[in-house]
């Protein structure tokens, strides 16, 4: 079963390869987008007809970042064709290609169980990524994806060069050395300590880079910036958190061989770091995307703060795993159709979204309200479980700062949000064509509902996932 | 063995020194051609007993780091005509100079490793390091896109010397996929070169600069 969902995508990207009209090729999306939840559904359902073998195989965190993956691609994918109608002059082939691949590599590296191969998975993601950025063609989206590359190339480079020291740290103690999770976990405490230290710093400044942690996230703004709304969503959904769940991997062998000092202390400071950047260069930001590509790293932050803090901020940090990716896809699709309607992405010249797109202006107000930690939305709750983890913790010095950041980033985005929705349009952007459509409409109702519900309450099977995977970090196999 | 291994690893350090040395961008492809075929032949000499899986990946390894990723470079390079570098940041002497100290002082430090039984003669370790920093004065320093690109191979070269020491921890399949990963990611980075050159009409990075703070 698992193989089969990770061959039904790639079946699907052939399928979109050879479709012949750009009208029609749109449609193999929601298709797939579809078969693929409901085969992760099922297999969530009934887990023993999941055959497992060495190679693959599902844990707790991966779980949960599948079911995560999927129905975000879903909700792009119906965007996807809204979006594609709009733009039947470009050719979409590779970019509907493209968006396939990434849900089969995505979908292996949840659940890949070899360090190796989830590198593999991992840059095979950046691959499928890089040509969507410049779908636009656009001399800037060009340069965007260079940068992409080049950056994400050299960070996942890094990590690959940290998964090979690990597997040193176990031969230098003369343990036979393997990257089967399952092993390093079970040898975990034999590993040799200055072989294992390295790792884990190159293996976080790997992924990191791939999550868009400050310093390495310069990729991010240009990135999110150039590329087409629905892609944003995506990477900052799916890929961050793909690479976030291989963080969370790496500090679990990390913690198991009784370093959980050494990992919480780097991962703590990293995450504060990459809120502080998120601040300094969120105040006073006039391009919203970028904009929203700063928020991308403070939630980074967030999630890495939460996992090097332990205890109860685990479980704050899973749950705002959740709750960010379905935000950014509310504020990417709605920013997505407010950049077309507009034609522009600065404060400079977009005025009244709310009266030119009522739907997505009044979206991307509720969203930015939801990702700065108000109630009553998801992110309110998962920060808050964040914060008092902090507490539980005695860490008061980190929880203030936390706070403090979170405040600032509230009051410099909000100023840039504001300016945007509120006022009233320029002449110039009442006249264009564009209006909020189904498809581009009600994929972001659909990502906002899922948010307001997980602020009010929390389905008990995704309750029982959280905590399963809570369990399966904390354990010291 | 441990002698011709180490014979192999002079040979890729010196392909390192010329790479960050020359200022015509076919030598330098050339140069890391042949640093790949040179690699591919160290699994070879690093196990005692070569076994069918290992001679596998070192014949593979040969063909994609010494014949198809380079065709990729030749054909980019075709589409936009051009031979030299320009003056780097650092200069073709000093990223030379920097390289042969790197060198030197991996070599030193290695000594000071934990290293397991029988690792500490070869030349591995220094090896590895000192190529993963030529991959990054390369990426760094230079300003044509493509050499940038040749960076990026040799510090992945690096990284697959490292891996001599853990012939058993890296799967067959694994192997096989770090490579066809590098090898589409070549391919994606000629595409995307050629779109460079059409769309800036050259490959001077020093243009990718209209985004920022």
């Amino acid at each position: 079963m698992c193989v089969l969902l990770i061959m039904f995508p790639l079946l699907a990207a052939v399928v979109a390869a050879v479709v012949r009209t750009n009208r029609v090729r749109p449609w193999v999306l929601p298709a797939a987008a579809v078969s693929h939840l409901g085969l992760v559904i099922y297999i969530l359902l009934r887990p023993e007809t999941a055959i497992f073998n060495r190679w693959i195989g599902f844990d707790p965190p991966g779980r949960l970042v599948l079911l995560l993956l999927s129905s975000l691609f879903l909700i792009c994918s119906f965007y996807s064709v809204g979006y594609l109608r709009l733009r039947l002059e470009l050719s979409n082939r590779i970019f509907c290609v493209g968006l396939l691949l990434f849900l089969a590599m995505t979908t292996l590296v949840t659940c890949a169980r070899h360090l190796g191969l989830m590198w593999v998975a991992m840059e095979a993601t950046t691959l499928a990524t890089a040509p969507l950025i410049y779908f636009n063609h656009t001399p800037r989206s060009i340069e965007a994806t260079w940068k992409y590359l080049l950056v994400g190339s050299v960070g996942i480079a890094l990590a690959l060069f940290g998964s090979l020291f690990l597997a040193y740290a176990a031969v230098r103690q003369g343990v036979e050395s393997s990257l089967f999770f399952e092993e390093l976990l079970r040898d975990a405490s034999l590993l040799s300590k200055p072989w294992l230290h390295v790792a884990f710093i190159l293996l976080l400044v790997g992924y990191g880079t791939k999550m868009g942690l400050a310093p390495m996230h310069t990729w991010k703004p240009d990135a999110y910036g150039e590329a087409p709304g629905v892609v944003g969503a995506l990477l900052a959904g799916g890929v961050t958190n793909c690479a976030f769940l291989a963080l969370m991997r790496v500090d679990h062998v990390c913690r198991a061989a009784g370093e959980s000092a050494y990992s919480g202390r780097l991962l703590v400071f990293m995450g504060l770091l990459s809120m502080i950047f998120a601040a300094v260069f969120m105040v006073g930001q006039r391009d919203f995307k970028r904009m929203l590509a700063y928020s991308s790293v403070e939630h980074m932050g967030i999630l890495t703060l939460g996992i090097g803090l332990g205890g109860l901020a685990v479980f704050g940090s899973l749950l705002h795993m959740v709750n960010n990716a379905m935000t950014k896809g509310v504020l990417f699709l709605s920013a997505g159709n407010i950049h077309r309607a507009f034609d522009a992405k600065t404060t400079d010249e977009v005025r009244g979204a709310m009266r030119r797109l009522p739907l997505s202006g009044t979206l991307f107000l509720f969203g930015f309200l939801a990702i700065t930690g108000s109630p009553p939305f998801g992110p309110f709750i998962s920060e808050f479980t964040i914060l008092i983890g902090a507490f539980n913790r005695r860490r008061f010095v980190v929880g203030g700062l936390f706070l403090t950041l979170l405040l600032v980033i509230f009051i410099g985005m909000g100023r840039t949000v504001l300016t945007i929705v509120l006022g009233r349009p320029s002449k110039a952007a009442r006249r264009s064509s564009y209006r909020d459509g189904w498809f581009t409409g009600l994929p972001i109702l659909a990502s906002f509902a899922v948010v307001l519900l997980l602020g009010i309450y929390i389905p008990p099977p995704l309750r029982a996932m959280l905590n399963d995977a809570v369990r399966f970090l904390e354990v010291r196999p | 063995m441990v002698s011709a291994l180490n014979m192999a690893l002079v040979v890729v350090l010196l392909l390192n020194l010329f790479a960050l040395g020359t200022s015509r961008i076919r030598a330098v492809v050339q140069a890391v051609a042949l640093q790949g075929i040179v690699l591919g032949l160290t699994p070879l000499l690093a196990h005692p007993h070569p076994n069918l899986v290992a001679s596998l990946i070192a014949i593979i390894t040969i063909i994609v780091k010494g014949a198809l990723i380079p065709r990729i470079l030749f054909a980019a390079m075709r589409d936009v005509k051009m031979k030299r570098e320009v003056e780097p940041m650092i200069g073709f002497m000093a990223s030379m100079l920097l390289g042969a100290l790197g060198t030197a002082i991996f070599i030193a430090l290695a000594r000071k490793l934990p290293m397991a039984p029988g690792h500490a003669q070869t030349l591995i370790v220094p090896a590895s390091f000192s190529t993963v920093l030529t991959g990054f004065l390369l990426m760094t320093s230079r300003i044509k896109a493509i050499t940038q690109a040749v960076g990026y191979l040799v510090l992945e070269n690096g990284i697959f010397i490292f891996g001599l020491l853990l012939l058993e921890a890296m799967p067959f399949v694994v192997e096989l996929g770090v490579l066809l990963d590098l090898f589409v990611g070549v391919f994606v980075i000629s595409i995307i070169i050629h779109h460079i050159n059409r769309a800036f009409d050259s490959l001077d990075t020093r243009r990718l600069s209209s985004l920022k703070e």
